[in-house]
């Protein structure tokens, strides 16, 4: 590599396309030195400096949503701009908000070291801000491997906690192993893209555009077609989607609740970014992925909804159940696979990740304030008269799971309405039929636990020699903790009822 | 002029929300009681401005963007038509009802109690107000939610079990007849998901005729698990069973409608191919199914609220066989009954829980005697159950004489045997007039009695009751006020 190689390279190196995720580990540094600096007594600001940093950033990234760049590659083509990259920029500085929030109210409840979770919150947002750019399969692992590395220590962070801990090592195997699958993958269609004897090959077939231009020559290559599955397959493990959502119960229910929020939510959200990402970049194989792709969501719907009918601990149920939002969003990106509404079903993907996120923080709040000291030990009797104690904690509560259940006027019905009327377009009707008995499926898990908070139970009497209710008690919600959370859920019944020009954006593209 | 149809809608909405503002119960009660009679005097104020010899067209009508009418052509599109018009007032007068009655019972945290059930109200103004389709789905799920907690939380018997069942049930009819009207969007390709724009489109071409088969199955089920169609009954005696009084009001009266509603303005008239195909299972579930076999279950009931809900599901039977005869008569006949069972079976409700304050049970064996104590609670209870049984001088009369009419070209079998299903009426309607208020007063009602002796109606149940028992009387005497305007709009759609 000669000085003038280097040169050329980096001659679109625009540091400026990427300044709010250099900001973002800028903070996350700087959260370090704080703790370094500020006396002890001090630590507690320190995940408000955080939180004060990323709001900074959500600002600037929404005054600067639509930069001179966008549609364009920089860094020699490591990252592509679009509307959709700088939507879940948006996102994932908005889940990094709130799972820091969560985190305050968590870790108040454990003896642990503080400041790191919320640093590596930060190292992880950075990264999967780049992931939802990628455009390079090098950085799409590098950026991919740092959010796993710092899911592994998030979901072991209470570390006192065993289940916390097998949670981790769960996570970090299957990680592993989800990791050399994607790796392997990568490595087949580097292989065959960069073979010089092959048509069309590529002297840098990282890259998607020159592996795209490969693949449109060689339709029916056999290791390419290796290599996609292979790829996917590795994607499908962070979305948790059969048969790859082994690892979802236990990790949920054992990482602290605002981790379970921020994989939920986040991780499977740049899941679905690469799917949509990558299924651009495959488009010439698209009979390959969408047959791959519409098993996983059948079985996924089936299997997500089955499987937390029996579920009993909050934690794992609604690890479950966003195994069935998994598959409904496939629907999406099946759809958005077939010619003609390829855009406005990844705004209907989009729109259901929002109202996801809205819903599921609403529902996480609620549950990190519940949560006693064992952060584990949380089941659907804990929930027991809550509407008599809590009623504003209840409604929250119900409105966050009436959305994620699909209930009109709640933005997750809007979700996936537009996700079904795009899988219809697409002519994707045993998919449908299976959604339609997932969702009426999910009516009974969820309305199940809105039950357990609302109706009145029966409650057996305490044996003699027992000490007292083991369940957790309820303290007050403190003031700003109840107006987010009442913002959440008011968000999600004002989105239900009106779209506006986010549903025109997202969908009228 | 503000637009009357939003206020309609969203009075009880801003209402519900006004209650959530910590305030005495005294005042909360006002507001709520406003937010109840506001779309009543709307709907009766459109109903007296209705142009009713032009009931084909819409009218009142207005529209607003919520962010989808250029991607979706989805937009808040409301007006009312001949067919939504009697329903809009059926909606409005039964929800004043029902809230008046809510806001005398002593249920408790009340607050809740009435915001719940106005979201109900709006819900439903909202689905007969809506011109798009995909609000009127929209509104039929607002107001089908807080049913689940009204069930679960100031239900009667086996409230959890049925809270479940029942949303359960009505989940999968709404998501089978969301996708049924997916479809019937996508495969009709109109710009609009309204039905003005529907019907332009499919006068100008039909739709094929297996699409139309498969989607007017969708819809059918859907709908028909909505309303309660043989053998997707069994949510219905036992939800009505256990939910509270309003709500059971609320429900059986006007939600169940929008199921038959559903069918009537849009699935009959837009896939008539579709409607011919089915029209022979339709009859015969209707017949068979919903008429004579529920029927006889409803004979077998001791328990009155279940006699009632068996009851609601027979007549809905009628309703169904007026759709498979397909003629101008029987589908105005279907409109005419929708409106005239939706104010007799709420008012006998209202009645039975009435009586249960006065008894302290639903078991019908355990009563008797009642009308020695109570004489104006038996008249009510004798006028109700005489309508729905089909008295001439009541609404429901005219309903069920027009889908018999109709029905007859349709086939005379199955009219015959619809028409026998009045003395199946007749018998457990009356025996159960019988049973609470003639005859020896039994042991079990003496011990109650003595404890707390029965009062006659009070003012407060009296004023809903009434409220219902006068439409009754007034559509009974005056047809004309509902059946011009439905028949101008039921000619239009399904004249061939």
């Amino acid at each position: 590599m000669t000085p003038e190689l280097l040169k050329s390279l980096a001659a679109d190196n625009l540091w400026a396309a990427i300044a709010p995720e250099i900001m973002v580990a800028i903070l996350a540094l700087f959260l370090l030195v704080a703790e370094l600096v500020l006396p002890k007594k001090r630590h507690g600001i320190i995940p408000f400096i955080s939180l004060s940093g990323l709001f900074g950033v959500f600002l600037g990234l929404l005054m600067n949503f639509r930069p001179a760049d966008l549609g364009g590659t920089t860094f020699n083509g490591l990252l592509r701009h679009t509307e959709g990259s700088q939507f879940l920029r948006v996102y994932f500085v908005l889940c990094a908000i709130l799972v820091t929030v969560l985190g305050v109210i968590a870790l108040k409840k454990q003896k642990m070291p503080k400041t790191e979770f919320f640093s590596i919150v930060l190292v992880v947002t950075a990264a999967l801000m780049l992931l939802g750019q990628a455009h390079n399969f090098i950085l799409l692992f590098v950026a991919l491997e740092t959010v796993t590395v710092g899911f592994y220590i998030l979901v072991s962070y209470t570390r006192t906690n065993p289940l916390s801990l097998e949670a981790g090592l769960k996570y970090l195997i299957l990680g592993a192993l989800s990791s050399a699958l994607l790796l392997f993958g990568i490595v087949l269609l580097y292989g065959v893209a960069g073979n010089p004897a092959a048509n069309a090959s590529s002297i840098n077939p990282m890259d998607f555009d020159a592996l795209r231009v490969f693949l449109n020559h060689n339709p029916d290559n056999f290791l390419a077609s290796v290599g996609i599955v292979l790829v996917l397959s590795g994607i499908a493990f962070k979305i948790g989607a059969v048969p790859f959502q082994i690892w979802v119960p236990d990790v949920y229910q054992g990482a602290p609740t605002p981790v379970t929020a921020f994989l939920a939510v986040a991780s499977k959200a740049a899941g679905f970014a690469l799917l949509i990402i990558l299924a651009g970049v495959f488009s010439t194989y698209s009979h390959l992925v969408i047959s791959v792709l519409s098993i996983m969501a059948g079985a996924t719907i089936i299997f997500g909804n089955i499987a937390a009918l029996t579920q009993h601990n909050v934690k794992r149920l609604i690890g479950l159940s966003g195994v069935s939002h998994a598959g409904y969003l496939m629907l999406g990106v099946i759809a958005a696979l077939t010619p003609g509404i390829g855009s406005q079903a990844i705004g209907a993907v989009f729109f259901y990740l929002f109202a996801y996120l809205l819903a599921s923080f609403a529902v996480f709040g609620v549950m990190t304030h519940l949560a006693g000291a064992n952060d584990s030990d949380q089941e659907l009797d804990h929930y027991q008269d809550l509407a008599r104690t809590h009623p504003f904690l209840a409604g929250v509560l119900a409105v966050g799971l009436g959305s994620l259940a699909g209930i009109p006027p709640l933005a997750g019905f809007m979700g996936k309405l537009f996700v079904f009327v795009v899988a219809f377009k697409a002519g994707l009707y045993w998919l449908l039929a299976i959604a339609v008995v997932g969702v009426v499926v999910s009516i009974y898990y969820y309305f199940g636990w809105i039950k357990a908070a609302f109706f009145a139970h029966w409650r057996p009497p305490l044996p003699a020699d027992s000490v007292a209710d083991t369940r957790p008690v309820r303290a007050a919600v403190s003031l700003p903790f109840g107006v987010l959370l009442g913002t959440l859920a008011a968000a999600s019944i004002v989105l239900g009822f009106y779209q506006g020009p986010l549903g025109a954006w997202l969908l009228g593209r | 002029m503000p637009d009357l149809l939003l206020l309609s809608i969203a009075s009880p909405l801003i209402a519900a929300l006004l209650l959530l503002a910590p305030a005495p119960l005294a005042a909360r009660k006002v507001v709520a009681g406003l937010g109840f009679a506001i779309p009543a005097f709307i709907a009766l104020y459109l109903w007296s401005q209705f142009p009713s010899a032009n009931g084909a067209d819409y009218h009142f009508v207005s529209q607003y963007d919520t962010g989808l009418k250029a991607a979706l052509g989805i937009s808040l599109h409301l007006g009312l038509n001949g067919i939504a018009l009697p329903l809009f007032v059926l909606a409005g007068v039964v929800g004043l009802a029902a809230g008046l009655y809510a806001l005398q019972t002593k249920a408790e945290r009340p607050a809740l109690y009435l915001g719940l059930l106005l979201v109900m109200q709006a819900g439903l103004m909202g689905v007969f107000a809506s011109i798009d389709v995909f609000f009127f789905y929209f509104f039929h799920e607002l107001a089908l939610i807080p049913t689940f907690i009204m069930v679960g939380v100031w239900g009667g018997r086996d409230r959890s079990y049925a809270a479940m069942k029942l949303t359960i049930y009505l989940t999968l009819g709404a998501m089978l007849s969301l996708i049924g009207l997916i479809a019937l969007y996508h495969q009709s390709g109109a710009e609009n998901f309204d039905l003005i724009a529907l019907r332009q489109v499919i006068s100008e071409g039909a739709i094929n005729g297996t699409n139309q088969n498969v989607i007017f199955g969708l819809l059918l089920v859907g709908f028909g698990i909505l309303v309660s169609l043989f053998p997707f009954h069994t949510w219905a005696p036992l939800g009505y069973g256990a939910a509270p009084s309003s709500a059971a009001m609320l429900h059986s009266g006007v939600l169940k409608k929008f199921g038959l509603y559903g069918l009537v303005q849009i699935a009959a008239p837009l896939l008539p191919a579709g409607a011919a195909h089915w029209a022979w299972w339709l009859g015969l579930l209707a017949v068979g199914g919903n008429i004579l076999y529920i029927g006889f279950v409803t004979i077998a009931q001791r328990d009155l609220k279940q006699m009632i809900g068996y009851s609601s599901v027979m007549h809905m039977g009628y309703a169904f066989l007026g759709i498979a005869a397909y003629n101008v008569v029987g589908i105005g006949g279907v409109v005419l009954m929708m409106v005239a069972h939706g104010f007799s079976v709420a008012l006998l409700f209202l009645l039975s829980t009435s009586i249960y304050h006065r008894t302290q049970t639903f078991d019908m064996d355990d009563m008797g005697g009642l009308a020695q104590k109570t004489p104006v609670l038996a008249a009510f209870f004798v006028t109700a159950t005489l309508a729905s049984i089909g008295l001439p001088g009541l609404a429901n009369f005219w309903g069920e004489l027009a889908i018999f009419v109709g029905a007859w070209s349709y086939s005379t079998v199955y009219t015959t045997l619809a028409i026998s299903g009045v003395i199946i009426s007749a018998v457990y309607g009356l025996r159960s007039v019988a049973k609470i208020f003639f005859g020896e007063v039994t042991p079990a009602l003496a011990k109650v009695s003595a404890a707390k002796p029965p009062v006659d109606l009070m003012w407060a149940e009296k004023i809903p009751a009434l409220l219902l028992l006068s439409m009754l009387l007034f559509v009974g005497f005056w047809p004309k006020s509902i059946s011009v305007p439905v028949n101008a709009a039921v000619s239009a759609l399904y004249q061939k």
